[in-house]
């Protein structure tokens, strides 16, 4: 696109050329060359080894038939959904509280990031255990007097989600927030006194100037994300391996159990081509919203 | 990858002065207690006879090491020798050309002869040839039984699973779990297998598994079997516990009357220092039906170019077959020796039952042999979503034949 404008715009810099070579020969052998050697055998029936004997479709009408890949494609809309919301909702939060000139604030800011900086593998053991009706919330709310307290989320299949949902939130929260309170930092001093000149109440600022002028930064974060969400594993291993039963599976860890454990390679490449698709599904509309309609909005 | 290539290639160089002197890393999953005491077993045996034994555990179960063992194997970066269940799962690596041939090695070492059950050599067994050295039996078919949860419950120790279901009531009045079964979905595989064999019995696991009758699979024998699993996951409805091991802590604690688990629960047992037959229960078979199915660990050699390597893998290969490493492995793994030609005398109760069962000829081939891992996995999703959730039972039924008609 860059070269249909400007004609010349290959030969200019050479050197800068030359040093992103490397960078787009990886690029375009390990992602791209990749991801379609990866869909072209998901048209084959390969099982431990990659073979080209080719069955069509064989793959995809199993994979569609197998109640655990479609209980993992539900789980991952409702978490998806849910987790989006509360994780950008909850971290703009924060994000406001800390803006609000408070004491301490870099001590804060320290606590709500720590979570961050622990694996998925972690938060996950440790939600586990808190979660854990023996010795975690449900034991000392019990120990506490309340003796018919029941919380056991990870053992009851209808709100295991929820289980997984908040450790979600608790390990990335405190990055949205960091994200939003540098957007909100971003946002000049003089817009605040014209809002304060003019009456307009703090959370009507924040909602209907602050919020837009910040778009942004919730792209951004959106991407971050979304793109956590739709390859959520680790913390689903960690946390509950699935379970209880097939209630908290989610797509990758269809591909990884039929990859390597179930040696069919054929029917792991098709449920990652179907996450592939998934990502482009929204990423397409958006990518198309933001850098195909107007040009020069000063982003991208 | 790049130390170990220097390592060989450090020792290819003293080979100059000794004789035999060749490293060879080993990759397995070994890495509890009792089986990490084990593994030196070998590695002390192989040490011994004069090479080195480069260990190479690989934490976190066979689901974690397998695809690491298989993806080190098919991208040029074989190890000397590794662990896999015997069956299937080595097959297509086996096919690819990737595995040595062993069948000169067992012909010396009159394999065919000794190995007891025989069924164990024919799972290394690939168009006439031996891929693989079996090293231990593990069965999955055993009840383990809290001698202290019964008394309090007021119900003498059951004898077989009817009884363990009659007697889950008092348990149950008692406060106490009376199955537990731990989340992770191959536990739910494992006691639905144990089930089967028992309440089914050996000849319609058989004509289901082995010659793969799909009007038996569908027919009400299974349909009871699968009655009884919808049972057990009612007994098992408080267990709320993930790894297998803190679902058989349950039982040595006493806050649950029994779990459903392999033979290597045993060293659970072991370690809390508790007695079998007065501290604790096993039944074989659950009891009722007394087979025990015989899957279990088997060395696999990729090949190697370097011909220094292949003679010490087949040193190896002759070693983990012999009785001295057998006896010395077995008894601190907790699982039965492949060979029926060596003697036990250290082996505790539960260990000498399965050894009768054994000398008994009352054997099943495992899962593993008989059916694709593709196969079993599909099971395994069904069962577990089956054990841990109200789907009815001949739905389920249904599903089970739909999945293993898939692969004959």
């Amino acid at each position: 696109m860059a070269a249909a404008r400007r004609p010349n715009a290959l030969l200019r810099n050479p050197a800068a050329k030359i040093a992103a070579i490397p960078m787009i020969l990886a690029v375009l052998f390990v992602f791209v060359g990749g991801t379609i050697w990866t869909v072209v055998y998901s048209f084959t029936g390969s099982r431990l080894l990659p073979r080209t004997n080719w069955v069509g479709l064989d793959q995809y009408e199993r994979l569609w038939g197998t109640s655990r890949w479609l209980v993992a494609i539900e789980n991952l809309l409702i978490f998806g959904t849910l987790s989006l919301i509360f994780t950008i909702g909850i971290g703009f939060l924060l994000a406001v509280l800390m803006d609000q000139k408070i004491r301490f604030e870099d001590t804060f800011r320290t606590i709500m990031l720590y979570p961050f900086a622990l694996s998925f593998v972690v938060t996950g053991l440790v939600w586990q255990w808190i979660l854990n009706p023996q010795f975690g919330v449900q034991h000392i709310v019990r120990d506490l007097g309340w003796e018919t307290f029941t919380f056991d989320p990870l053992n009851d299949p209808d709100i295991v989600l929820y289980g997984l949902l908040i450790a979600a939130l608790w390990q990335g929260t405190g990055f949205v927030m960091c994200l939003m309170l540098a957007g909100l930092r971003g946002i000049d001093d003089e817009i605040w006194k014209a809002a304060r000149v003019d009456g307009i109440p703090k959370w009507k600022t924040y909602l209907f100037i602050v919020v837009p002028m910040m778009r942004p930064v919730f792209i951004t974060t959106l991407v971050i994300v979304a793109s956590g969400i739709v390859r959520l594993y680790d913390l689903v291993v960690a946390q509950t391996s699935g379970g209880p039963g097939n209630a908290s599976q989610v797509p990758a860890m269809y591909v990884y159990d039929y990859m390597f454990q179930a040696q069919n390679l054929g029917q792991g490449f098709a449920a990652s081509t179907m996450m592939l698709l998934s990502v482009l599904i929204v990423l397409i509309p958006w990518a198309y919203l933001e850098f195909g309609g107007k040009k020069g909005r000063g982003r991208g | 990858m790049k130390l170990t290539a220097c390592l060989m290639g450090a020792s290819a160089l003293a080979l100059a002065t000794a004789a035999h002197a060749t490293e060879l890393e080993v990759t397995h999953w070994w890495t509890s207690g009792g089986e990490a005491a084990a593994v030196a077993e070998l590695a002390k045996a192989f040490n011994a006879s004069g090479d080195t034994w480069v260990d190479g555990a690989i934490a976190g179960g066979g689901s974690t090491a397998r695809p690491i063992m298989i993806s080190r194997i098919t991208g040029g970066d074989p190890m000397g020798a590794t662990q896999f269940n015997h069956g299937q799962q080595a097959l297509e690596l086996v096919e690819a050309g990737l595995m040595l041939d062993l069948t000169d090695v067992a012909e010396a070492e009159g394999w065919r002869e000794k190995v007891f059950p025989p069924s164990l050599l024919d799972a290394c067994t690939v168009d006439g040839r031996i891929y693989c050295a079996p090293v231990n039996i593990h069965s999955p078919e055993w009840l383990w039984l809290s001698n202290k949860a019964f008394e309090e419950a007021g119900v003498p120790v059951p004898t077989n699973w009817n009884e363990f279901v009659a007697a889950a009531p008092a348990l149950e009045a008692a406060g106490k779990i009376p199955l537990a079964l731990g989340n992770q979905a191959w536990q739910s595989n494992l006691a639905f297998g144990a089930i089967t064999v028992a309440v089914a019995g050996l000849d319609v696991w058989k004509s289901v598994n082995v010659d793969k009758n799909m009007d038996v699979a569908a027919g009400p024998e299974m349909a009871a079997v699968f009655e009884a699993a919808a049972n057990a996951r009612l007994l098992a409805a408080k267990s709320n516990v993930q790894d297998w091991n803190q679902a058989t802590n349950l039982v040595i604690t006493g806050q649950a009357g029994g779990q459903i688990m392999g033979d290597w629960a045993q060293g659970e047992f072991q370690v809390a220092e508790m007695v079998a037959g007065e501290d604790y229960t096993c039944l074989p078979g659950l009891g009722l039906n007394t087979y025990l199915s015989t899957g279990g660990d088997a060395f696999y050699f990729p090949k190697n170019d370097d011909p220094e390597i292949e003679a010490a893998q087949k040193r190896l290969a002759a070693l983990l077959v012999s009785p001295e490493v057998q006896v010395a492995f077995n008894l601190k793994k907790g699982s039965l020796p492949i060979r029926g030609d060596v003697d036990l005398a250290a082996a505790n109760d539960c260990m000498k039952k399965g050894l009768e069962i054994l000398a008994g000829g009352n054997l099943v081939p495992s899962g593993d042999m008989v059916w694709s891992p593709d196969v079993q996995n599909q099971a395994q999703d069904l069962l577990v979503e089956f054990m841990k959730s109200d789907m009815a039972p001949a739905d389920a039924h249904a599903a089970w034949v739909e999945i293993l008609s898939s692969g004959i």
